[in-house]
């Protein structure tokens, strides 16, 4: 049973609209969204809802979700790559109670995957929509915060201060120093943030199969990268992008090919390193260990 | 160990369970009332109103109470209600010149057309703690203004017939201004937009803001041209009557700042204004919003823009105390993966500042 029914069924709440949002407001971010897949890696500026969940905790994310979500649809929901985080569980229960939809930890049985700071290890399929909660869409916030500045340089293209600081990096310590949020080109046009994904994933992002969303609530912004779009991770000719490894595998399903959170074990520096896509990691462990953990949560 | 991570539906369950209990407290104790806190906690629902941006002081004081009296978590509960809220229609403008006055103090001029009316105000109470509060005491019956009193004219008005301050001239696409609750922000922003954003302001922010241009970050010479606090009719034209019908009352603060400004090439000498307006009784944040108002006037006015309370982006992006504690706060939730990302890049970096020390 690949199902992850929690403990406690919920049932759905009567009292709200189908996953919350009223009918009017989805219509105006699925066209917003439809806005996004036109131009990808531009940010078209919506009018983001308060939602009963903090800014910050995936209100952008949670408003496409919302937006796109039908009866019928299975959803996942992952942070840090995995089901069982509180954040994670709490947002599946937000759409549970108020869409009644089935759920799912299982990446392959999933038509809409919501995600904070990562990309399924499992690779995805056509028809699936994965969903990015983004905190900053702005790539270039923490080098120029004005708005009014960042707007222009994309409507010209103008990306100078993004390779400057890639540059000044390299000039301080001999490679590229960003490792998650790492800046993308999309379509060969938009200098774009992945989110915090690890730079491990951003390759994920290029020619991927499925649709990629991004919902930026406290900043009300959308974005979005189409199917079979290509997304390059800025670099440059004597400096090639490259992705984190780690020196052993998974010490839980011996996976070399994952990215890998690191676990203290116990306060002499002991350690261990685990897969941070908790439903990759069991489905390679095998159907015994998946039920015991979804038993748990 | 690596179990621990899992659970958490049981423990998202578990921790509104505590919550609750710790929310109603000792049950030997009685329990408040929705109608104690909105009678006797009125500020603190005033402040939830104006900041949730929603008059009902009924649901403020359940917020209020859901919230175990913390103001932002409150307000919190009370814009994600608003938010499900169809707009039936738009009001005329408020006619504060016709307001039921509760309180009205000028420190423009001595003596003015209505008096100045000091009203309910901690001003002037000296801030002795009340120890018969601790027991609990009755209280006499105050005097009041009579209920037939006439409206009292806006002091800016009486200028403003001299020419001597700019005249309000209604901002671009009344009566239906931008509505920040529907369509983002953008930059630059129109005043109409502006002055929403700065109602539904933290106060505290907005505060220090304000305080800031009083001690040299742009200073803008402010006189309180008049702070009334008071009740107001609210008016709707429905279509098929065409014209107006009042629907309700409200009590809002307003706060008409007077500035001075020395005058361009094109226009002589004139005073200018900042307006600040909150729900009930909010003096506080009227006031210092009709200051943060003036400052970000900066570019219209020709002002050089050097302080941060002029910086337009600066001050709208950063005032909803929603998106403040919720991004501040979201620091709480896991970063493992980033953090992870970050871990293996400074070990890598420290293998090489220790390879590159050691001696050839």
């Amino acid at each position: 049973m690949r199902m992850c029914d929690p403990p406690g069924s919920l049932e759905r709440d009567p009292n709200v609209n189908f996953a919350y949002l009223d009918e009017r407001t989805k219509r105006m971010i699925r066209r917003a969204l439809l806005k996004a897949v036109c131009i990808p890696g531009h940010q078209v500026a919506f009018g983001s809802r308060e939602m009963p969940l903090p800014y910050g905790w995936g209100t952008g994310g949670i408003q496409v979700t919302a937006s796109i979500l039908g009866p019928r649809d299975v959803l996942k929901v992952i942070d840090q790559g995995s089901d069982d985080t509180v954040n994670a569980v709490n947002i599946r229960r937000f759409f549970q109670r108020t869409a009644g939809v089935a759920v799912t930890t299982d990446t392959t049985r999933a038509d809409i995957i919501q995600t904070r700071h990562r990309i399924p290890e499992t690779p995805l399929r056509e028809g699936q929509i994965l969903v990015f909660q983004v905190p900053a869409p702005e790539p270039m916030q923490r080098l120029e915060p004005r708005q009014s500045e960042t707007r222009k340089m994309h409507g010209l293209a103008e990306y100078g201060l993004m390779h400057v600081k890639l540059y000044e990096d390299i000039a301080h310590y001999g490679h590229i120093a960003t490792t998650y949020d790492y800046p993308v080109l999309v379509n060969n046009r938009y200098v774009m943030s992945p989110s915090p994904i690890p730079k491990f994933d951003n390759p994920k992002l290029n020619m991927s199969p499925a649709l990629q969303l991004f919902g930026a609530g406290r900043e009300k912004r959308i974005y979005a990268v189409p199917p079979y779009t290509a997304v390059t991770s800025l670099a440059f000719d004597d400096h090639p992008f490259e992705v984190q490894r780690w020196e052993s595998g998974c010490a839980l399903c011996g996976s070399r090919a994952s990215f890998l959170d690191e676990v203290l074990t116990d306060d002499h520096g002991g350690r261990m390193f685990v897969c941070s896509d908790s439903d990759y990691c069991t489905s390679r462990q095998g159907a015994d260990v998946r039920s015991v953990i979804s038993d748990g949560g | 160990m690596y179990v621990a991570v899992k659970g958490g539906e049981r423990a998202i369950e578990n921790s509104q369970a505590l919550l609750a209990e710790l929310r109603r407290g000792d049950p030997s104790v009685a329990e408040l009332s929705i109608e104690q806190i909105r009678l006797q906690l009125r500020l603190a629902v005033d402040r939830i109103m104006t900041e949730g941006s929603l008059y009902d002081p009924e649901l403020a004081a359940l917020a209020l109470k859901q919230a175990s009296g913390d103001a932002i978590e409150a307000i919190f509960l009370l814009r994600a209600y608003r938010t499900t809220l169809p707009r039936l229609g738009y009001s005329v403008p408020l006619d504060t010149g016709k307001m039921r006055l509760w309180r009205r103090v000028s420190a423009t001029f001595k003596d003015l057309p209505g008096g100045q009316i000091l009203g309910p105000t901690y001003d002037y109470t000296q801030r002795l703690l009340d120890f018969a509060l601790l027991a609990g005491t009755p209280v006499p019956p105050a005097p009041r203004l009579p209920a037939d009193a006439e409206p009292v004219p806006a002091v800016l008005d009486l200028l403003d017939q001299e020419g001597l301050i700019e005249a309000e001239s209604a901002s671009c696409g009344d009566p239906e201004p931008h509505d920040l609750t529907r369509e983002p922000m953008r930059f630059p922003a129109s005043r109409a937009a502006r002055l929403q954003n700065l109602a539904r302001a933290d106060e505290g922010f907005i505060l220090a803001l304000g305080y800031s241009t009083q001690r040299g970050y742009a200073h803008s010479h402010p006189f309180a041209g008049e702070v009334r606090f008071g009740s107001v009719e609210v008016e709707l034209v429905p279509e098929e009557l065409g014209f107006a019908v009042s629907i309700g009352e409200l009590e809002v603060t307003e706060c008409q700042m007077i500035n001075q400004f020395a005058g361009s090439k094109s226009q002589p000498p004139q005073f200018t204004r900042g307006y600040g307006l909150a729900f009930g009784h909010s003096e506080r944040k009227a006031m210092a919003m009709s200051l943060v108002d003036r400052a970000l006037r900066a570019p219209e006015l020709g002002e050089a823009i050097d302080s941060p309370a002029q910086m337009e982006e600066f001050v709208l992006s950063h005032s909803d105390s929603l998106e403040a504690s919720g991004f501040v706060q979201h620091l709480k939730l896991p970063h493992y993966v980033d953090f992870q990302s970050e871990l293996e890049l400074v070990r890598r970096l420290r293998i090489n500042a220790v390879q590159q020390d050691e001696p050839t």
